[in-house]
């Protein structure tokens, strides 16, 4: 069931629901005012060894080329050095310095406001796709267009089209081509078929694409090739295997955060005079963590603290494991669900609601606790549409360079 | 090293950039050392040196993209990472100019209230990795210098006319200098060996201490006895705020300001406001009313929307947000500035009516 008003849902007063809110809050205050200098040495520390793994995947990959001895072990290791440290890039370092979480720092060169990341989709995007819609609006049906990046129908309660029945091909290619998805998610194609997006503000969307993604694929499949000679060829499919173990792996985390069961969807209506306790509570209904050790969690970007991520998403991403000691014992105090399991299952879920969801309603059952609600329309909003910003969502702002092509 | 050569290795390292899109060859080539990057510009402490009990010269080298331009009398900022934040100030650089220098110096006097002055006095070891911002001020020798020179200096003011002095030493350059020092006891004088050997060795510079806790402060009305011609003499000032407001003041009342230079530490807002009006922190959400006294900076901070900062007093640009729209003036100098998406220093300006920023 799409969820209209989250504090019935969970069976809380208003007061309770407030009191969750300031003890959360309390934890918020608590992280901000203790950052300090080990939070700074982690941050910088992470891309240290990450700039470290990319620097010596190429340079392997280039040695090996002109050598016939290693080639082949020089060509796995860099293989493997590469993709790491792409997905290092992307999860923990690009993605969380682009929410703001080491803005506090006050250094110009780990800042949410001219972050650029190792991927396709420029950073001035992805801030208003992502750090906007997606983290404000979680999982409110016809807001959130991360429900299926409107690609996959992934919940019941958006209309089924025989289209879907393509799901299980679409997922593989998402999976796979997962940059370039994320890349064009906030050109909103729906929109633009649509006639209703603003051409000025499309043809500026794609140009930073282009030049972005141009510069992205001269690197990868041109420039290094060629360092590598006669070797060309291989260089170019090691960096299109980097660049797929990323893709499959952020896509993999990714779909973990808000499609396991017990990850809820709520109507409209939830969004109508919603407090900040309110969002507090539907951010925790929302979104599903998994389990691992600190290796998969620092490899996921911390995203396997969904939960406190939604609830902070600027606070340090090192601090999310103290922070969910303390979320969880709230939410045991309040007797709300948190959604957690081993990540094999928590994608095997979102797998299976893939393949279910591709087929008509009745065809199949449901797997949320409650049945769902009638489907709708599926509309994608404008920012008009929408209410302002939440500043805890990290900035959004045109980065010095983007702001000099206007 | 030829300009030519210097050229091409930026060259070099932009064609490198094919390589590290979406970073810059310097995001890496600092981790291997720290001074190569001039995307924030950096230096390497290599001395402390202790001048006073409470005052020390920390000997700097500069990273790459350090333009040694810096004229004698500027200051610089310097940014260092407190409990994981970037603090900044600025200290005038009290080592001579040079084309093609290797070390700046600064020379810091630790505040008994000042936590960051404290920490470079006393806590800074050699080989830490300083943030350096370029340098900057009106408070300059001109070159050529002119004949006849008078400096006021008060306490640690004697910082950037140190720089002043030992470049006319180094050119061999000194003109007739009066210098007249004053400070609380002899042991406080920084620098005091030094313009002494200086002294001795120009014929033209001569030196006045005035010790404050024994003798008193000093009375303008002796400056005749001090130096007879002050009047004839272009004068360059820089101490404590009480002692630059009575130089100030006694400029103004003989009509002599033209021929005054002063360097005061703190920041002056002293020009015309604006109007004040509604603030709109677009990205925050925020709205706030503010007067025309008080700065964008905080405004925002009051609104609580997190506001970048550095320097505070309009030095080093960490501050730069986009004005959207509305018109803002320059609280220093009453410059305007109101081109939409102007990139716009929030510590030192004010609202001329409403206005929108994209934070």
């Amino acid at each position: 069931m799409a969820i209209s008003d989250v504090k019935e849902y969970a069976h809380l007063g208003e007061e309770e629901v407030d009191q969750l809110g300031r003890e959360l809050d309390a934890i918020r205050a608590e992280i901000e005012e203790s950052r300090n200098a080990e939070d700074a040495a982690y941050i910088n520390r992470m891309i240290k060894v990450q700039r470290g793994l990319a620097a010596a995947g190429r340079i392997a990959m280039i040695a090996g080329a002109h050598s016939k001895q290693a080639r082949r072990p020089a060509l796995v290791a860099g293989t493997a050095m590469l993709g790491l440290a792409k997905i290092l890039e992307n999860m923990e370092i690009g993605h969380n310095v682009m929410h703001g979480q080491w803005d506090w720092m006050n250094d110009p060169e780990i800042h949410s406001s001219n972050w650029e990341w190792d991927t396709a989709q420029p950073a001035e995007q992805w801030k208003h796709s992502h750090n906007y819609i997606h983290h404000q609006f979680t999982n409110v049906l016809g807001h959130d267009n991360d429900i299926g990046y409107g690609v996959l129908r992934m919940a019941r309660e958006q209309k089924w089209h025989p289209v879907n029945l393509g799901q299980p091909v679409y997922n593989a290619l998402l999976a796979s081509l997962f940059q370039w998805g994320v890349a064009l998610h906030d050109l909103d194609i729906e929109r633009i078929r649509k006639g209703e997006k603003d051409p000025t503000e499309m043809k500026r969307q794609l140009r930073q694409i282009l030049r972005k993604g141009r510069n992205q694929i001269l690197k990868d499949y041109v420039v290094y090739p060629a360092l590598s000679g006669k070797q060309w060829k291989s260089t170019m499919k090691a960096n299109a295997t980097a660049n797929l173990a990323r893709n499959l792996w952020s896509y993999m985390i990714i779909f973990c955060g808000h499609f396991p069961d017990g990850a809820l969807h709520f109507t409209e209506e939830e969004l109508e005079d919603e407090t900040r306790s309110e969002w507090y509570l539907r951010q925790m209904l929302g979104s599903a963590n998994f389990e691992g050790g600190r290796t998969l969690h620092i490899l996921s970007g911390s995203l396997g603290y969904q939960i406190e991520h939604h609830l902070f998403p600027d606070l340090p991403s090192n601090r999310y494991p103290e922070i969910a000691v303390k979320v969880r014992a709230l939410c045991d105090k309040y007797d709300i669900p948190y959604t957690t399991g081993p990540l094999h299952r928590q994608y095997g879920q979102a797998l299976r609601t893939i393949m279910k969801l591709s087929v008509p309603n009745s065809w199949t059952s449901s797997d949320q606790p409650e049945p769902p609600t009638p489907p709708a329309d599926r509309h994608r909003k404008s920012d008009a549409e929408r209410p302002s910003r939440r500043p805890e969502l990290g900035g959004w702002s045109r980065s010095p360079r983007e702001r000099s092509h206007d | 090293m030829a300009a030519s050569s210097t050229i091409s290795w930026d060259r070099v390292r932009r064609a490198g950039s094919k390589l590290t899109t979406p970073l810059h060859p310097d995001d890496y080539l600092r981790l291997v050392n720290p001074l190569w990057t001039s995307r924030e510009l950096r230096g390497w402490v290599e001395k402390v040196v202790k001048e006073t009990e409470d005052a020390a010269t920390l000997v700097i080298r500069p990273g790459w993209g350090w333009h040694w331009d810096h004229r004698p009398g500027q200051y610089i900022g310097i940014g260092i990472q407190v409990d994981g934040k970037f603090q900044w100030r600025s200290y005038s650089v009290s080592s001579p100019t040079r084309q093609k220098g290797r070390t700046i110096a600064i020379t810091v006097r630790a505040m008994p209230e000042g936590l960051l002055s404290s920490h470079l006095v006393n806590g800074l070891e050699p080989g830490t990795i300083v943030r350096l911002a370029a340098p900057e001020g009106d408070f300059t020798l001109p070159d050529p210098p002119p004949e006849r020179m008078l400096f006021l200096v008060g306490g640690s003011g004697v910082t950037p006319v140190m720089s002043m002095l030992r470049t006319l030493d180094r050119r061999g350059t000194m003109p007739d200098v009066v210098m007249h020092y004053s400070s609380p006891t002899v042991d406080r004088m920084i620098f005091r060996d030094e313009l002494l050997r200086l002294e001795e060795k120009h014929e033209g510079l001569r030196l006045h201490q005035l010790h404050t806790d024994v003798e008193g402060i000093l009375d303008l009305a002796d400056l005749g006895e001090i130096c007879p011609d002050w009047k004839d003499r272009e004068t360059w000032a820089c101490g404590p705020a009480p002692m630059l407001d009575a130089i100030a003041g006694h400029y103004d009342e003989l009509g002599l300001e033209d021929q005054l230079h002063l360097e005061r530490f703190t920041l002056d807002l002293g020009g015309d406001g604006g109007e004040g009006g509604k603030l709109t922190f677009r990205n925050s959400g925020k709205e706030i009313e503010v007067d025309g006294a008080t700065t964008i900076l905080e405004a925002g901070e009051r609104a609580r929307v997190g506001m970048p900062y550095g320097c505070r007093m309009g030095i080093c640009h960490t501050c730069t947000v986009t004005l959207v729209s509305g018109t803002i003036r320059d609280l220093r100098n009453g410059d305007e500035f109101g081109q939409p998406n102007e990139p716009v220093q929030t510590c030192v300006t004010a609202a001329v009516g409403d206005c929108t920023l994209d934070i």
